[in-house]
């Protein structure tokens, strides 16, 4: 068993977990943090993806004792003070999601790549940046959509702000 | 139409928890003193359990129990039943084999549960399975229908003599043989739907809690239909009494058919718990959705098509052969009969049609219905053979197709439909327009000059949803009704509850069945709540599948809605002391036509429960409910058109155009109905281009059971669609309302193959089109 402690969603943690404990255990079985989903069991889906230290990680292809002492955000942190994140405002607006499961994942990493891209996204590169990321309701459609938008929306601004 | 009524594009209500993470799926179930299960898994396709050793797993840290098929056997559980009877041509029911929810004495798939481990961990849990010894004898092995049905091939029941579920036949065989005869020309075809594994991306999963106080049952479990799941865990499997279980499918994160059925695991789970005293919860992991979910299609056809002179189709000759798997899923007998043979008249005049279908028991996982179910089998066979007749008779599709359209409806088909309403010119000119399917020619020019190969394909299909009417299903062999049940509760303050029996796991019933109530009185969406999922707060229902809930399960709504605006009525005719054929519901208020008096809708329904003013007589409250059984199938038809890019060098397909045009009637929210279009596509050219199910012949492993190795369609090999709609009301139902959640996976694989075979100049290529089978083709028609 080992100790671990991190920061999630802004509020320090610790818990003891088995050494083979995935960060995505910790956070869904010790946290209750259950919007991080598990979809697959060989890190190709997505639905578990969370934020550490700022950058977007599929959160079962680590253990938690890797993530001792990191900042860590799940989806259950990305809205502040009661506003939704624009990532998320836009997913609802171009009906980005329908059963919800991926919706967590996806949009973490959505948040990530406008991070890094800022308002100059396209499409294919939305698409390629999302092969990472396995929807099977909405046939991408929307999730392109909305992720532009919210691209657009966010600006060059969410960029620069978040490096 | 309201901002919020029938036809608005509404954001849906149920999307706040989902994008803020607190969606509540099973897995996140938790209960005081809940275990874990994991399952022992045949590692074999086909072997005799010799048997089981559970001792050194017994003595594993944290082990609450292990138990096997014995115990299943103490307690009475019931064999998994197939629900549909479907008799052989020659009268004799269909063999089904015995379906253990643990295997006892033989294993016949990769997967198949032996035993499960109860422990305090899933990791504990996991460990100790890894311990249990299971002696097995390993059996020959048979993965094929086609080598299935073969003298000498593996046997896998005693009951199903060369492994024959049953060989139907429907339509008439000597007119269909007369038509070939004298036909001016004959297309034929050998054609495989490939096996697909239907993957909802939450896995399976369920937690099922025994309280001995109460001797109650409550299985939380990942189901698209609670009722039907609580129905035969208790009539069937005797598990538990109707009255003394509970089932709760919470968010449920897509089915595409998957979850429909009461899997092994389920049962178990439940069933473990009164048995072990404590709540026992399993999760799939994704390999194992991959070996034990059911799986769809799997079909190997011979086809001919017959045509006189006039390019007009005088008969349609099937023979299919369909991969039912190990054992006999919930529905898989239907599918390849009743929702396949009875859609092989398409849109088109066929005055005879005659198929002949066997199933077959393979070692390979059981098969049922996945999005679209036997009707996505009987379009591909159609939208190919048209187009290859097309190119045979050197006459376009669009003109072939245009030839043979069904114009006058009602129409009666030789395979049982009776098609109610339809214009598929309408769609077919609607699709070709946004396709600018004139200006292709130009277009491949222009690819050519780049070195690519430009195609185009088209596929016009039509589908049976709503399923279905009761006595209809029942005489086709149905063990339930397909009806659905509503229950409209308007509380004293005017908010209105909606309990329905469909069930909603993407397709935002959350919103649409409260645009149905905002268009009817005129109150808000965030007013009205739509309860489901759950058998202890919603009556009997039969959930969602078959593109039926806006068909059957709105049409359920609707009549309650009716029931409760006339006792509405009644009340504010009083109250206003007018004729209640006088009071009309605008915009939130009760008021008398003509007149300046109205009582707003608040007010009716306070006084509906104070009952110091009512009617003589008038019971209080307001509260009503209703059972809608269908009167017929419903027909949604479209055009679908899809345009390619090949690169001769190395196979690859590049989709790059894809329109589709449905008619799926009356649509209550045009941002859903686009969704779940998008969504069909998707899976529909997954099934064309990627997704391909391998079985090793020789020991029956599935070769594709992880993520790694099926190819899920991703983001970047799919386009943007352009969709669009065309409208004939379906006459059937009181919205008009025909279904949209199949259409796309429906429609789109021949559309693609079509296209791809267009743009390579072989029609010889087999599903999924792989950039090496798509090189291959290319190579071969040099």
């Amino acid at each position: 068993m080992a100790t671990v402690s991190m920061t999630v969603n802004g509020r320090s943690v610790s818990g003891q977990c088995e050494d083979r404990t995935l960060l995505v255990q910790f956070i869904r079985d010790n946290l209750g943090l259950t919007g991080t989903h598990v979809g697959c069991d060989t890190s190709q889906c997505g639905a578990c993806v969370v934020h550490v230290d700022g950058k977007a990680v599929k959160s079962c292809t680590m253990l938690a004792a890797q993530a001792d002492g990191a900042e860590v955000t799940t989806i259950e942190g990305l809205a502040s003070g009661g506003e939704l994140h624009p990532v998320q405002l836009a997913f609802r607006e171009h009906h980005g999601l329908q059963c919800g499961f991926c919706t967590p994942g996806m949009i973490m990493s959505a948040v990530d790549m406008i991070r890094r891209h800022g308002g100059k996204l396209d499409e294919k590169t939305v698409r390629a940046e999302l092969e990472g990321n396995i929807c099977r309701c909405t046939g991408y459609h929307n999730i392109v959509k909305a992720v532009l938008d919210a691209a657009s929306k966010m600006g060059d601004g969410a960029r620069i702000a978040a490096e | 139409m309201g901002m919020e009524g029938i036809g608005a594009r509404v954001a849906r209500k149920e999307d706040k928890r989902f994008i803020t993470g607190k969606g509540k799926y099973t897995d996140d179930m938790v209960v005081p003193g809940m275990r874990h299960a994991h399952f022992v898994r045949s590692p074999h396709a086909h072997a005799k359990i010799k048997g089981i050793d559970t001792s050194a797993a017994e003595k594993m840290p944290g082990v609450i129990g292990i138990l096997n098929g014995a115990q299943l056997t103490e307690d009475a559980i019931g064999n998994i039943i197939c629900g549909w009877m479907i008799h052989s041509k020659d009268g004799s029911p269909m063999n089904m084999g015995v379906w253990r929810p643990l295997a006892q004495d033989t294993v016949r798939y990769v997967g198949d549960a032996v035993a499960v481990v109860i422990a305090d961990t899933k990791a504990q849990a996991r460990d100790a399975a890894e311990a249990v010894v299971v002696d097995y004898e390993p059996l020959p092995v048979v993965t094929s229908a086609v080598e299935a049905l073969k003298t000498g091939a593996p046997q896998l029941h005693e009951n199903a003599p060369g492994n024959l579920i049953y060989d139907w036949e429907i339509g008439d065989a000597a007119a269909t043989d007369a038509a070939i005869a004298a036909a001016a020309h004959v297309t034929e075809m050998k054609i495989i739907n490939n096996r697909l594994v239907p993957n909802p991306m939450e896995p399976r999963a369920a937690l099922g809690v025994y309280d001995e106080g109460e001797d109650h049952y409550t299985l939380w479990t990942t189901s698209q239909n609670p009722h039907v799941a609580r129905l035969v865990l208790s009539a069937f499997y005797n598990v538990a009494p109707e009255n003394k279980l509970r089932v709760i499918a919470p968010d449920v994160g897509g089915g595409f058919g998957s979850k429909i059925y009461i899997y092994p695991e389920e049962i178990v789970c439940l069933w473990a718990s009164k048995r072990t005293g404590v709540p026992v919860k399993w999760n799939c992991d994704r390999t194992e959705a991959f070996l034990t979910d059911a799986h769809g299609r799997d079909h190997v056809s011979t086809i001919k098509m017959a045509f006189d002179a006039d390019n007009r189709i005088t008969g349609f000759k099937v023979d299919t052969i369909a991969n039912l798997g190990a054992y006999m899923s919930l529905f898989s007998s239907s599918v390849p009969t009743y929702l396949y043979a009875t859609l092989l008249s398409g849109q088109y005049n066929i005055p005879a049609i005659h198929a002949n279908v066997r199933t077959v028991y393979t070692n390979t996982v059981p098969v049922d219905a996945y999005r679209g179910a036997g009707r996505p089998e009987a379009t591909y066979l159609l939208e190919r053979v048209m187009e290859t007749a097309a190119r045979e008779l050197g006459v376009s599709p669009a003109e072939l197709r245009r030839t043979n359209f069904i114009r006058e409806f009602p129409h009666q088909t030789p395979v049982i439909m009776c098609y109610d309403a339809g214009d598929y010119d309408a769609s077919m000119s609607a699709a070709m327009k946004a396709a600018d399917y004139d200006g292709f020619a130009a277009r491949k020019a222009e690819a050519k000059g780049r070195g690519k190969l430009r195609g185009i394909g088209m596929s016009c299909y039509i589908e049976a949803c709503g399923i279905a009417p009761s006595a209809a299903v029942g005489s086709l062999g149905a063990g339930v009704g397909l009806w659905e049940s509503a229950e409209v509760r308007v509380n004293a303050v005017g908010t209105v509850e909606v309990l329905t029996g469909s069930h909603s796991h993407g397709q935002g019933h959350e919103t649409t069945f409260a645009q149905l109530v905002a268009e009817r009185f005129g109150v808000g969406i965030d007013s009205v709540s739509i309860v489901h999922g759950d058998t202890d707060k919603v009556q009997m229902g039969m959930g969602t599948y078959g593109s039926r809930s806006g068909a059957v399960g709105m049409s359920a709504v609707v009549k309650a809605l009716d029931k409760v605006e006339a006792k509405a009525k009644k009340i504010a005719a009083h109250l206003m002391e007018a004729d209640e054929s006088d009071i009309v519901i605008e915009n939130g208020e009760l008021k008398v036509a003509g007149t300046d008096k109205s009582v707003p809708w608040f007010q009716m329904a306070l006084a509906a429960y104070t009952a110091h003013n009512l009617p003589e007589g008038m019971e209080p409250g307001l509260k009503e409910g209703a059972f809608y059984d269908p009167s017929n199938f419903t027909f949604p038809a479209g055009c679908y058109i899809c345009e390619v890019e090949v690169d001769p060098d190395t196979g690859v397909t590049e989709i790059v155009q894809f329109v589709a045009a449905d008619d799926f009637g009356k649509i209550i929210n045009p941002m859903i109905v686009e969704g779940q279009v998008h969504g069909g596509l998707a899976q529909g050219i997954g099934q064309a281009l990627l997704e391909g199910t391998h079985y090793d012949p020789e020991t029956g492993q599935l070769l594709t059971a992880s993520y790694m190795d099926y190819t899920m369609p991703r983001a970047d090999n799919l386009p943007s669609f352009k969709v669009s709609t065309t409208e004939t009301a379906c006459p059937g139902n009181p919205l008009g309302i025909k279904g949209c959640g199949e259409a796309g996976a429906i429609g789109s694989p021949p559309a693609l193959i079509n296209a791809i075979t267009d743009a390579i100049g072989n029609n010889d290529l087999t599903m999924p089109a792989t950039s090496e089978r798509v090189w291959a083709a290319i190579r071969a028609a040099q």
